[in-house]
């Protein structure tokens, strides 16, 4: 082991140690002041924030190609920290209301997040496995965390079955790939391709398998039954927490793998996920329309979005093309997460005990009552659509510009036409809380309210500054690890 | 010596076993013990190919999927029991209290 | 292959004449069933309650606490194996790991997983 060994993974290091440390400490924190353990949790994730940030503009090959440190890891860690934030702050008073804080929420969040980590700078398809599990593990039981609340259990167990299903998938896959090229490390998958001493008949179902172990994980149709149940059942800010970062990682790991270990691959699995990102944009946004109850919505939506970033994907096997999506694909990442968890923050400062105040009626008059969190909801309902000056409108306009210049027109053009329906169930939302009366009730603590507030400023400003963060985005390629 | 190509088609048949299961059967546990058959069938084909390689990489893999397959094993078995005790019945098609 | 040869005649062997006993018993033997005959021992004890009773659930939690304790072995008995080798850097992981799996054997200790009661 080297120095450079150990600064690859210090952020994760630093996450998975606080955990387990957290773990001990909250044992001696009386059961009413389970917020020194919220606090203590963001301390630590602000910490390995600070040791993420010199990781930007390095190129690293730590562990013998188990792991590589380059801007995509970067970005990403930063990414699911910064999620890991907002997840705190959106739930704190959440917990409280509902008298559900146990601090396990806490710690298994910082599990969570080390294997979202472990994830971004996964150079190993053994490695992407064990993240994958590190990270699905702790959601599972936080998606039950509202227990004895049936709704919530059931929720759990549906994700834990489909979870546990598509992980048999991936690694069934991974088995398959170090069959046909003798190695799980993705830069001597790719030298084995290119010697031809990989068996590719083999190699193709590997890579199949793993697609659709992944597939599951960020909720692609046809895998995507689970999600609607689970994002439901799941307390308000374990899914806005599980939209995010468990898509961001699912992605993460298909972008690394497919563009990095498998791009002589695109003959045979192009148009399969042409297929899929195509059915995803178009059914995730067409049943969004029929919801009623705003979580099963944003669940639908989610679905759609994940339609939106597969397009990035499917442009694996195009060299330079490839590379601008990937780029497009994170842009858009950063974009999904913050209009995401702005809109969760109004979902859960509407949501009342019992799971009642989710319908969409219970919005009805809240441009009256409470124009501010009017406001921010009116922002992220315009940047899930795409509309400008938003950062939803940026991401959509790189990630379509990109999978144009990949050649995939017919996609791109399906993109436009579900987005325009989307703006239908969105616009919605807007419309019933401006133009209906109603008398809504909003329960928002302070962290609530900081966290839509900041959200929602940055998902405008931002937009305004795309040029430097497109810039930033574009950084974070992928390096081969050779 | 078996040639490696046996135990590698028994790795497939235990994995389609195992997808099916977890598709046709309804009893929560039964489904959890379908999914550990298709882990335990890619640990077959790990340690198949690690020989057919000649390199030990396969079967440290097969350490770290055993390890998983056990803290699922903690957590899933959790999970049922907690269901159980709400609602009685490990039946999946009854988990439907939430519709759209 | 040819070796496994006398391994499958024994098998098929022993199957036939498995097969045959009961067959012929079936084919030949006379059948009165009775009720105390038709239970599951037949000369046993009276069996009282349905097969498939619960458990307590705490049997359920030793069980997960076992597997997850158990499936540490894994990784002590190829250590253990290589231990001279590894050196100091080995004793040092190895270490990391335990501390990790203390904490959470206190974790479970101090939620009240190991009492019985």
């Amino acid at each position: 082991m080297k120095w450079d060994d150990l600064f690859a993974i210090l952020p994760l290091v630093v996450i998975s140690t606080w955990a387990v440390v957290l773990v001990l400490v909250d044992i001696v924190i009386p059961r009413d002041r389970k917020g020194i353990t919220a606090a203590l949790a963001a301390l630590g994730l602000i910490f390995a924030l600070y040791f993420t940030l010199p990781q930007y503009n390095r190129h690293l090959v730590a562990f013998n190609g188990m792991v590589i440190v380059d801007g995509f890891s970067a970005f990403l860690n930063t990414l699911f920290l910064a999620s890991g934030l907002l997840a705190i702050a959106l739930a704190y008073g959440f917990l409280k209301r509902n008298n559900i804080d146990r601090s396990e929420y806490y710690t298994l969040m910082l599990f969570s997040i080390s294997g979202m980590m472990l994830m971004g700078i996964a150079a190993d398809l053994i490695i992407i496995f064990l993240a994958l599990e590190l990270l699905s593990i702790p959601l599972y039981v936080l998606a039950g965390f509202a227990r004895p609340r049936l709704d919530s259990e059931e929720a759990a167990l549906k994700y834990f079955i489909l979870g546990a299903f598509s992980g048999g998938f991936v690694v069934y896959g991974v088995a398959l790939v170090y069959g046909a090229t003798g190695s799980t490390a993705i830069v001597e998958i790719i030298q084995a391709v290119v010697a031809g001493k990989a068996a590719m008949v083999l190699l193709t179902i590997g890579a199949a398998l793993i697609m659709v172990g992944f597939g599951f994980k960020v909720a692609a149709v046809p895998f995507h039954m689970w999600t609607p149940d689970v994002y439901q059942g799941s307390p308000s800010p374990v899914t806005s927490f599980m939209a995010v970062g468990a898509k961001a990682a699912g992605f993460a790991a298909l972008l690394r793998i497919f563009v990095s270990a498998f791009p002589y691959l695109s003959v045979s699995l192009v148009p399969i996920l042409w297929l899929i990102s195509a059915l995803t944009m178009i059914l995730g946004n067409i049943v969004a329309i029929a919801q009623n109850n705003i979580k099963r919505m944003l669940a639908y939506s989610s679905i759609a979005h994940a339609g939106y970033i597969l397009m990035a994907v499917v442009t694996f096997g195009k060299g330079s093309a490839a590379i601008d999506a990937v780029s497009a694909a994170l842009f858009y990442l950063l974009a999904y997460a913050l209009t995401n968890f702005g809109a969760w923050s109004v979902v859960i400062a509407l949501e009342k005990s019992e799971g009642r105040g989710l319908l969409l009626q219970d919005y009805a008059g809240l441009g009256k009552k409470y124009p501010a969190w009017a406001a921010a909801m009116t922002v992220f309902m315009l940047s899930f659509t795409g509309v400008p000056p938003t950062l939803g409108f940026l991401g959509k306009f790189y990630l379509f510009r990109s999978v144009l210049e990949g050649g995939f027109i017919g996609l791109a053009i399906i993109a436009v036409l579900t987005s325009l329906v989307s703006a239908y169930y969105y616009l919605r939302v807007v419309v019933i809380m401006y133009m209906q009366d109603g008398e809504p009730v909003v329960e928002g603590d302070i962290w609530l309210k900081v966290a839509a507030g900041a959200t929602a400023v940055l998902v405008v400003v931002l937009s305004l500054f795309a040029t430097p963060l497109l810039q930033w985005a574009a950084q974070a390629t992928l390096q081969s690890g050779l | 010596m078996l040639p490696e190509y046996y135990y590698l088609t028994l790795s497939a048949i235990l994995f389609s076993m195992g997808a099916m299961g977890v598709l046709i059967r309804r009893n929560a546990i039964i489904i959890f013990m379908s999914v550990e058959l298709m882990l335990n069938a890619a640990n077959l084909a790990f340690v198949s190919f690690a020989r057919m390689h000649a390199t030990i990489n396969g079967q440290i893999f097969v350490f770290f999927v055993m390890a998983v397959a056990a803290a699922e094993v903690a957590v899933g078995l959790a999970l049922i029991v907690a269901i159980f005790e709400t609602k009685q019945s490990i039946d999946i098609d009854q988990m439907n209290s939430m519709k759209g | 292959m040819s070796e496994y040869l006398p391994i499958v005649v024994l098998l098929i062997l022993s199957a036939f004449v498995a097969g045959a006993a009961i067959a012929l018993g079936h084919l030949f033997g006379p059948h009165h069933p009775t009720e105390r005959k038709s239970l599951p021992y037949e000369s046993g004890m009276t069996p009282f309650g349905p097969g498939a009773r619960r458990m307590p659930v705490r049997f359920y939690l030793i069980a997960v606490l076992f597997i997850l304790f158990d499936i540490e072995t894994v990784f002590f008995l190829p250590w253990a194996v290589v231990f001279r080798k590894l050196g100091l850097f080995g004793l040092i992981e190895m270490l990391i790991f335990v501390m990790v799996l203390v904490v959470g054997f206190l974790y479970a200790w101090e939620k009240g997983a190991l009492e019985w009661e």
